[in-house]
């Protein structure tokens, strides 16, 4: 069976997820990174779901699950984007320090 | 909540009604005057007739019980008590309230409601134009209302309770005009002796409940019967010091100088205090623990018997020179309560509750006629009056019927009554007391012509023009004569109303048999001497005082020399009372004022002192350094540590990310390669 392949593949692109989220500045890229964290993940639970044949099909139901969290926290993410960038003129996080002490 | 059926007791009297609507419920008598109370001080000045009609309402109400239970226990005996324990001390002592429904209690149940309620209506003409009614309405149910509770109670703790509530309500009333130094004074003596003798009741009380473990009269009353040891043990002393309580109410010689004082209240307070309240409580309490000295403490009764033959003579004669005409008739209701304790104590238990419940009708019908009087002429004094034979027809005639009834003059109630104790004293033993109370007869008849004389016949002496008193204050009078004259015929000696026997029957109904009889017949030489020596009083007063000359001199012609200042004076006994009271309160108060400026002055400074020191220690160095050390290090240390690691917070999701990632990390590291 073709796990380890898909694994690698997954934890590949979790990584690559985790590279962008701390080295990106700009947030619709960092937004897009999560994005690529949250469909390695989906590619490991679909992995196991057809490796593991579960009665009750858990890790497609989760995949699901994953999916719709995801377009929803996008949909938000990009709101808030969209609103820091009119008022600010930039999607740069380096200058949103905001949320200091 | 107990209901004690007396008729189960081993020895009580038979009796045909237990319970039921009306016993069940007699309670409601005792409640509904100092609800009254209450309602009148929280509504009265609003109303029409200041709250009067509360409190008649209350008594009307109260009346019906009363008069209902009266004619159930004329036919039938009435004999029941209804306990709620309120308290527990220890395993057995138990504090209960509730009421006795036995032959004496409906008595005074009857007397007090239905007096209550004739005096109160005859109040609302006498107060019309008065202050603070109803003030005077309240404190009047709260009067009625403590009597009720002091005649209903099962025990001596209820007892103490409404006797104080008694002696509470009268210090009000008799210090009712308050704005005269004086009469705050005769409140003040009247509390005050009271208060004397009530150390008495108290004391006697608790040695009787501790001795046998109850204040509950059935069972003491039991007790008594059955001569039980531990009873017996205590009775005399205890017997003698409730006699002492009872001295004090009852105003026996030498506790008896409040009651003329008494008379600073309104008239109907005095008529409603010599009648059915306050006074009566004294003979009501003797009443009603009769079987402690007939079955155990007879050997004090000849000292008993003693105090009430002096009171009921050397009294009498005070009334002889008094000139305030509401005096004569305290001085009178003294020497009547002498009769009633003396024939009580010698063991007339009929005779001296049977003169207590004729002497209520016709002593409140002489001071209602007294108060008509005083209101026309607006003066205590006889001297101000006579003459109004004519103009206060209404009123002359009542005041003579019940004159005559209390001098005991054939067929008036207090000639049965009277007749009564003579019988009583001379069956006991007592010959030469039942003498003295027949001399003591004489004096009452004289000194109640002399009151007649003066009041009502001759010339008028007061000042305007005396009218007769409107309709509310003589339709009482008229209520009141009726009984005064009639209900001397529910204990004629060998006789009885048919179907409903003679009071002594009634009385009778209590747990126990009170061991005392009731004449079978007419004692004709005895009631013909006392009906003789009152014949004579009224002749002979009517020759010195019948043709009124008038003036002072003339109208204090009966002045025995060696006599005269001794009653007017009134045989120094307030001075003597002062005296005592000055004598021997003055070293004592010396000495407790040395004790309080040197003793207890020192202790309390030291005391204080003391705590000032302690105080300043505390605050300088506990408070000051260790409590607000301890505050202010907390406080600062939440600073520093705040300023320190609030650096973290940069604001720069990245390196929250950074963290987070790392801590990832370091989890899969321990827990893949570590555990």
């Amino acid at each position: 069976m073709l796990l380890n392949q898909f694994l690698i593949l997954a934890a590949a692109m979790f990584s690559l997820g985790i590279y962008g989220l701390l080295v990106r500045r700009n947030i619709v890229l960092i937004l897009l990174s999560v994005e690529l964290m949250l469909a390695a993940v989906n590619i490991n639970l679909i992995a196991f779901e057809a490796v593991l044949r579960t009665s009750d099909a858990i890790g497609q139901v989760f995949a699901v699950f994953v999916i719709t969290v995801a377009a929803a926290e996008v949909g938000i993410g990009l709101a808030i984007v969209l609103m820091i960038f009119r008022n600010r003129k930039s999607a740069n996080v380096d200058e949103l320090d905001l949320m200091r002490w | 909540m107990t209901w004690v059926v007396a008729t189960e007791a081993e020895h009580a009297v038979e009796a045909g009604v237990t319970g039921g609507f009306w016993v069940d419920t007699a309670g409601i008598m005792l409640v509904l005057p100092l609800v009254a109370f209450l309602l009148i001080l929280a509504v009265g000045k609003r109303m029409r007739y200041h709250g009067a009609e509360i409190a008649i309402g209350a008594l009307a109400i109260n009346s019906l019980w009363g008069t209902v239970l009266f004619v159930m226990n004329m036919t039938e005996g009435v004999l029941a008590q209804k306990t709620f324990e309120i308290a527990r001390i220890g395993s057995d002592l138990v504090f209960e309230l509730g009421w006795v429904v036995d032959g004496l209690s409906i008595m005074m149940y009857f007397l007090v409601n239905v007096v209550g309620l004739i005096v109160f209506i005859y109040a609302v003409g006498y107060m019309k134009d008065d202050i603070r009614v109803d003030w005077f309405f309240a404190a009047f149910s709260l009067f009625a209302g403590s009597m009720l509770i002091l005649v209903g109670a099962p025990n001596l703790i209820q007892l103490i309770i409404g006797w104080e509530g008694v002696g509470l309500a009268s210090y009000f009333l008799i210090g009712f005009y308050w704005e005269d130094m004086a009469n705050v004074n005769a409140g003040n003596k009247a509390f005050m002796v009271n208060k004397v003798a009530d150390v008495g009741l108290i004391l006697g009380a608790i040695i009787l409940g501790l001795a046998i473990g109850t204040f509950d009269f059935f069972e003491m009353s039991t007790a008594a019967f059955d001569h039980s040891e531990p009873l017996g043990a205590v009775a005399v002393v205890g017997g003698a010091l409730l006699f002492f309580g009872a001295m004090g109410k009852s105003a026996q010689f030498p506790l008896h100088i409040w009651l003329p004082d008494a008379m600073a209240g309104p008239t109907p307070v005095s008529a409603l205090m010599h009648a059915a309240t306050m006074v009566t409580a004294g003979v009501y309490l003797m009443g009603r623990v009769f079987p402690l000295f007939e079955y155990l403490a007879s050997d004090i009764r000849p000292w008993l018997v003693a105090i009430g033959a002096i009171t009921l003579f050397a009294i009498g004669l005070l009334a002889l020179v008094a000139d305030d005409i509401k005096k004569v008739l305290a001085y009178s209701t003294v020497s009547q309560l002498g009769y009633m304790m003396t024939a009580v104590a010698a063991g007339g238990y009929t005779a001296g509750l049977f003169h207590l419940f004729t002497h209520a009708f016709f002593k409140a019908l002489l001071f209602l006629g007294a108060g008509s009087v005083i209101h026309a002429v607006h003066s205590n004094n006889m001297s101000d009056m006579g003459g109004l034979r004519k103009a206060m027809p209404r009123t002359y005639w009542t005041f003579v019927v019940g004159s005559l009834s209390l001098a005991g003059i054939l067929p008036l109630a207090g000639f049965w009554s009277k007749d009564e104790i003579l019988v009583a004293l001379g069956h006991e033993g007592y010959v030469a007391v039942m003498w003295i109370a027949i001399a003591g007869a004489f004096v009452t008849a004289f000194y109640m012509t002399r009151a007649v004389a003066l009041t009502f016949h001759g010339e008028y002496k007061g000042h305007g023009h005396p009218h007769e008193s409107p309709a509310i204050m003589t339709v009482p009078l008229v209520a009141l004569a009726i009984p005064s004259i009639l209900f001397g015929l529910f204990n004629v000696p060998g006789w009885e109303i048919p179907g409903i026997g003679n009071f002594s029957e009634w009385l009778a109904v209590r747990v126990v048999p009170m061991g005392d009889e009731h004449a079978e017949a007419i004692d004709l030489v005895l009631a013909g001497s006392g009906l003789f020596a009152a014949l004579l009083g009224i002749a002979l007063g009517w020759m010195v005082w019948g043709k009124d000359r008038a003036t002072q001199a003339e109208r204090d012609r009966f002045e025995i020399p060696a006599l005269y200042p001794l009653l007017r004076n009134k045989y120094y006994v307030d001075d003597l009372a002062d005296g005592i009271t000055a004598g021997t309160m003055g070293p004592v108060a010396r000495f407790v004022n040395w004790v309080n400026d040197y003793v207890i002055d020192s202790i309390v400074n030291g005391a204080a002192f003391l705590t000032k020191s302690l105080g300043s220690f505390v605050y300088g160095v506990v408070d000051q350094r260790g409590v607000d050390g301890v505050v202010h290090g907390l406080g600062a240390g939440a600073d520093g540590a705040g300023s320190a690691l609030r650096k973290l917070q940069t604001g720069r999701i990245q390196q929250y990310a950074a963290g987070f990632v790392g801590g990832a990390l370091a989890l899969i590291v321990l827990f893949v390669f570590v555990i």
